[in-house]
């Protein structure tokens, strides 16, 4: 971080699946530099030697024992789905 | 130049547990499409994942198993990539913290003949961490459908080391993975059901060079003599192009097993970039001494392990032991007809020979046959004791196996038994005989023992077939000796 | 009882219900009159459902007659964040992309409202997705401050802090990420509490960013949000974030726990970019705390000016993961312009989301993305680390920390174009979701322009108790909560 950062929005929004048009690409990627330049700050910061929070209030061996529940039927499973047959939900022909 | 191949295998294996590793809802195989779901399978707005502790005491034992360090600390990371099959567009999964690292594998090369003990070698392991299943494409001509009911079964990835150099050696080594978790009780490893599946990575490099080749990826092993075949297949391709003067390039190629050919799959539009990071929705996973302990105590003795006591113990042939330290069930079946008879390779012999066959023939299995480990025992007892003639046993066997009946009874029954013989008209019969055969009677004496057989034929014709010959040999020696 | 009924707190309507002044139906039926005749000018709500309510308030007054009345919440119609699932009822999160989407189940703290009595009255506007200060970025357009509803009524829980102003529910949830329960109840003079990380299940709360959000209560009084959280407070089995402890009586312990408490200003909340009505009316209230007998110590959070950096490298981060399951595969907006499954991705997020969750969806897939995860998302983890334990050193010395809650009033709708301008609105309260605190927004006045001011006070992890105490005692010495928009 010690250098400018370089947004590659292209990438990025590849990476994102959102396709950006030219106008939107223009203005994030204007926008998102001034943030990251703001967010440059964070490299004065000496984090030497300091762990990372990745939970506010961390406790260990969360879980649950393993008892089958009754779940969704297919129809409420499929309710919100924008095409579906046989009770599965349909997309493009994927290849490979 | 002479070329080697360096393999290593990430192998997939499904969790046999009842509810998915991150919600309760129940994981199986063969249902009607998407009735295995609920909010979090589905990655719905909101849904939440809570680990199930069965898909992790299973790892651990797995780990345990295969002689890795399980982690004091593991924790989850989220893998983030699109694909129609995966809920959330990431997979839960273990990044640089797996809960089990290093590790072996033992295998068994292929011995010098089919009846002899092949080399043992360990397959290093660099880890083993646990993941989330995803759900399943059904390519339509048009269009493709999606079911989740696999998606969120529990699934772990048992990664090795480049280390293993021939097709033989791979196939040994999925052989042996798939046995360890059968054993495990950790997974059925039905390749058919998508419950164990495999990749290879492949390359080859001259020989004394340390350097790995480029590596070719090979996917779709689905089953277990794919992979043996899809490997010599791609150690071949290999050695070809470089012996053409050509280069290889890295890739992923698709085995068709049916074919047997393989087939660069288009390379993808982008290079990865899965932005791992640690998933905020869990918590970190602490292995400590007592779980670890109380898993180890559930850890079964493995096949190789096994088989080396079955050596030791009951002096068992290897032609026996590599047929009964690979299932459990029939291992601790014969053990048990073992050491109800006294003699073990009796009934090892009628389990692996007579048994098998049976149950092959009829299309059962084992824990359902009606011939249990004490009609084993009771039927080699039987023979030992000279009370069935072994021509007769085997149809005892055979009635046996139909009925679920003791083989006494079926012998008594049937008049398959050898007569409860009267010991004077025995020693009557046999004073007769030797008297007929006088040649006999000299060359006995002159030490040919095998003479004594000459003497038995006419003792059983005048018995009807029906003596017992432990008795009337034990008989003619007495009788032999005194005269 | 005033003819107001829809202004009145839950601890007055209560006793009215259980006096039987006053049915259920009836006060439901104001509410619901009431959102009639203002909502065309706060458009708060995104969608309601009017039969749906009467009928729960009818369920409501039949268990009353049978003696099976749950509570102080029975019968009191609560509105819900377009966030929080609720079974068959539209969950859009503000966005194009969730338009058409109908929840197949209920959010945890849906279940608690419902076996309290409560009657889940409509679906509240929000920020897209959560994401934002204004409650402008909405796909259903912004909703007005019922103050002046010219201006914005602060975010992204806009709509819960309005519809609770303009009196179109009598309590309300929303979620707070980086402020977002905090600062539109300051903007719209109501109480607003962010409880402490884990303390209210996340189940059912559509994500923004998992290790920051918490769902909290709009409410009238403390006292009201003393019920509330109560009712909605927990462990819960299906998040495993929630945390084990046990869940005092909130409303009880108010009368129980008294000062003196020592109070915290932490001096980085005082600087620059500080309204100076908005401070003084903080200064007050400081003043009225020392009155009380408090003692009050100037403090020191050093990293203060990081949060802001640290958070929208952390939340983006786990927004754009949490939100890559929009994908109009299962559910959601699916563009009819795809040419392959790749396409579809790509296409239906980009016609589903808008410009703010696009531009964080961005930045997000960027700080994680190969090469920049250390200096980025790992670095600003590990400042979290030393903002929390800003935050723990100075709960060594003090009980609480008062703060204001926003660093302006309630602004023009439209005027904040610039993203990072916006992001500013946040900055005393980012802090206390980074440190997984509980915080509460309190009105402590209004401005010359009549415009509601909020303070902050910030407590230890799970001293909601201690927290409500103090608040409820400036409140209770105050009139603010009598104070009421001119619709
Ligand atoms: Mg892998
Ligand atoms: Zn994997």
């Amino acid at each position: 971080m010690s250098t400018a950062p370089q947004l590659d929005i292209d990438l990025i929004a590849k990476l994102a699946r959102l396709a950006l048009t030219p106008g939107e690409k223009a203005k994030f990627a204007q926008q998102l530099g001034d943030v990251l330049h703001h967010i440059e700050q964070l490299s004065k910061v000496d984090v030497s030697g300091v762990e990372p929070t990745a939970h506010a209030s961390p406790v260990f061996n969360v879980w649950a024992d393993d008892i089958a529940q009754p779940g969704l039927s297919a129809e409420a499973a499929l309710m919100n789905a924008p095409a579906q047959r046989d009770h599965m939900v349909v997309v493009p022909k994927v290849v490979e | 130049m002479n070329y080697e191949a360096v393999i290593g295998l990430e192998v997939h294996v499904q969790i046999k547990t009842k509810s998915k590793i991150f919600t309760r809802v129940a994981a199986g195989y063969g249902h009607e499409p998407n009735t295995l779901t609920d909010p979090v399978v589905l990655a719905l707005p909101g849904a939440l994942p809570v680990m199930n502790k069965a898909a992790l005491d299973a790892v651990i034992k797995a780990g345990l198993l295969l002689g890795c360090d399980i982690a004091p600390v593991c924790k989850w990371d989220r893998k983030n990539y699109f694909y129609p099959d995966s809920p959330k567009n990431y997979q839960i999964s273990q990044y640089d913290q797996p809960i089990c690292l290093g590790g072996s594998v033992e295998i068994e090369l292929p011995g010098a003949a089919r009846n002899l003990l092949g080399q043992h070698k360990k397959i290093p392991l660099t880890r083993i961490h646990l993941e989330e299943d995803v759900g399943k494409l059904n390519h339509g001509a048009t269009d493709s459908l999606v079911d989740y009911n696999r998606a969120g079964t529990p699934l772990m990835e048992i990664v090795s080391e480049p280390a293993m150099h021939t097709a033989d050696e791979a196939f040994a080594y999925l052989t042996s993975i798939r046995a360890t978790m059968i054993y495990g009780g950790i997974s059925d490893c039905d390749m058919e059901k998508g419950q164990l599946r495999c990749d290879a990575n492949i390359s080859i490099r001259p020989v004394g060079e340390t350097k790995l080749g480029v590596k070719v990826e090979l996917k779709n092993l689905n089953s277990i003599s794919f992979v043996r075949d899809g490997i010599a297949h791609e150690i071949k391709r290999q050695l070809a192009v470089v012996e053409r003067g050509g280069t290889l390039v890295q890739e992923t190629r698709d085995y068709d097993g049916q074919a047997g050919t393989s087939q660069s799959l288009r390379s993808k539009e982008m290079a990865h970039d899965y932005r791992y990071f640690p998933d905020p929705d869990l918590m970190p996973v602490k292995v400590d001494e007592a779980w670890k302990q109380k898993l180890r105590t559930e850890c079964p003795e493995l096949p190789f392990a096994k088989q080396e006591r079955f050596f030791k113990d009951y002096q068992l042939p290897y032609t026996l032991t590599s047929v009964l330290v690979w299932d459990k069930d029939l291992a601790d079946y014969f053990e048990e007809a073992a050491k109800l008879s006294g003699k073990p390779q009796a009934a090892g012999n009628w389990i692996v020979n007579d048994l098998l066959r049976e149950l092959g023939a009829a299309k059962l299995d084992l824990l359902t046959s009606k011939v249990r480990p004490t009609h084993i025992a009771a039927l080699v007892q039987l023979v030992d004791s000279g009370a069935v003639l072994t021509h007769a046993a085997k149809e005892i066997f055979v009635e046996m196996f139909a009925t679920g009946d003791d083989p006494g009874a079926i012998a008594d029954r049937r008049g398959l038994k050898a007569a409860p013989t009267d010991a004077g008209e025995l020693e009557q019969w046999c004073r007769d005989s030797i008297a007929a055969n006088a040649k006999a009677l000299a060359e006995f004496k002159a030490g040919k023992d095998s003479a004594i057989n000459a003497f038995k034929g006419s003792i059983m014709k005048a018995a009807k077939g029906k003596a017992n010959p432990k008795l009337v040999d034990e008989t003619l020696r007495r009788l032999l000796a005194a005269s | 009882m005033s003819s107001e009924l829809f202004l009145r707190p839950i601890t007055e309507l209560a006793t009215a219900l259980d006096e039987k002044k006053l049915s259920s139906v009836e006060l439901t039926q104001t509410v619901i009159a009431r959102t009639k005749a203002v909502d065309g000018r706060v458009k708060a709500f995104n969608s309601f459902d009017e039969s749906d309510a009467l009928t729960q308030a009818a369920a409501s007054d039949a268990r009353r007659a049978a003696g099976q009345a749950r509570g102080p919440l029975e019968g009191i119609p609560i509105g819900l964040k377009d966030v929080i699932a609720v079974t068959g009822q539209p969950l859009t999160a503000s966005s194009k992309m969730l338009a058409n989407f109908v929840s197949p189940y209920d959010a945890t703290v849906t279940q608690k409202l419902k076996h309290a009595g409560a009657v889940l009255w409509g679906r509240l506007n929000c920020d897209e997705f959560a994401m934002g200060s204004s409650t402008e970025n909405s796909a259903f357009g912004p909703t007005g401050n019922p103050w002046d509803t010219t201006r914005v009524p602060g975010g992204s829980s806009g709509g819960s802090a309005a519809a609770l102003a303009a009196g179109e529910a009598i309590a309300t949830l929303g979620s707070d990420t980086g402020g977002s329960i905090r600062q539109p109840a300051a903007l719209c003079g109501v109480v607003g509490l962010k409880p402490t990380y884990g303390l209210v299940s996340r189940y059912g709360l559509i994500a923004f960013a998992s290790s920051l959000d918490q769902i909290g209560p709009f409410a009238r009084t403390v006292e009201d949000a003393a019920i509330v959280l109560g009712a909605i407070a927990g462990h819960d089995e299906r998040d495993s974030t929630s945390f084990k402890t046990d869940i005092p009586n909130y409303r009880a312990e108010l009368a129980t726990r008294k000062g003196p408490w020592k109070l915290g200003i932490p001096k980085e909340y005082f600087g620059e970019g500080l309204d100076p009505e908005i401070a003084t009316a903080v200064e007050q209230a400081i003043t009225f705390y020392q009155k009380q007998g408090c003692e009050i110590k100037e403090v020191s959070l050093p990293h203060t000016r990081y949060c802001l950096d640290t958070y929208y490298v952390i939340a983006t981060a786990e927004a754009s993961s949490n939100l890559a399951r929009y994908d109009g595969i299962r559910y959601g907006h699916r563009s009819k312009n795809a040419a392959d499954a790749v396409d579809l991705y790509s296409q239906s997020r980009a016609e589903g989301f808008g410009p703010e969750v696009k531009r964080r969806i961005i930045l997000g897939t960027y700080v994680l993305s190969s090469g920049y995860y250390d200096a980025y998302y790992l670095r600003a983890q590990k400042v979290r680390t030393l903002i929390r334990q800003d935050f723990l050193n100075a709960f060594r010395d003090v009980d609480a920390l008062l703060t204001p809650t926003s660093p302006m009033p309630a602004f023009k709708i439209g005027e904040k174009a610039d993203p990072l301008a916006l992001y500013l609105c946040d900055i005393y309260t980012i802090g206390v979701n980074l440190a997984g605190l509980p915080g509460i927004s309190v009105p402590c006045g209004l401005t010359k322009s009549g415009l509601p001011i909020g303070a902050q006070l910030i407590g230890q992890p799970f001293q909601e108790a201690n927290l409500l105490a103090l608040a409820h005692a400036y409140e209770q010495a105050h009139e603010w909560r009598n104070q009421h928009p001119k619709l």
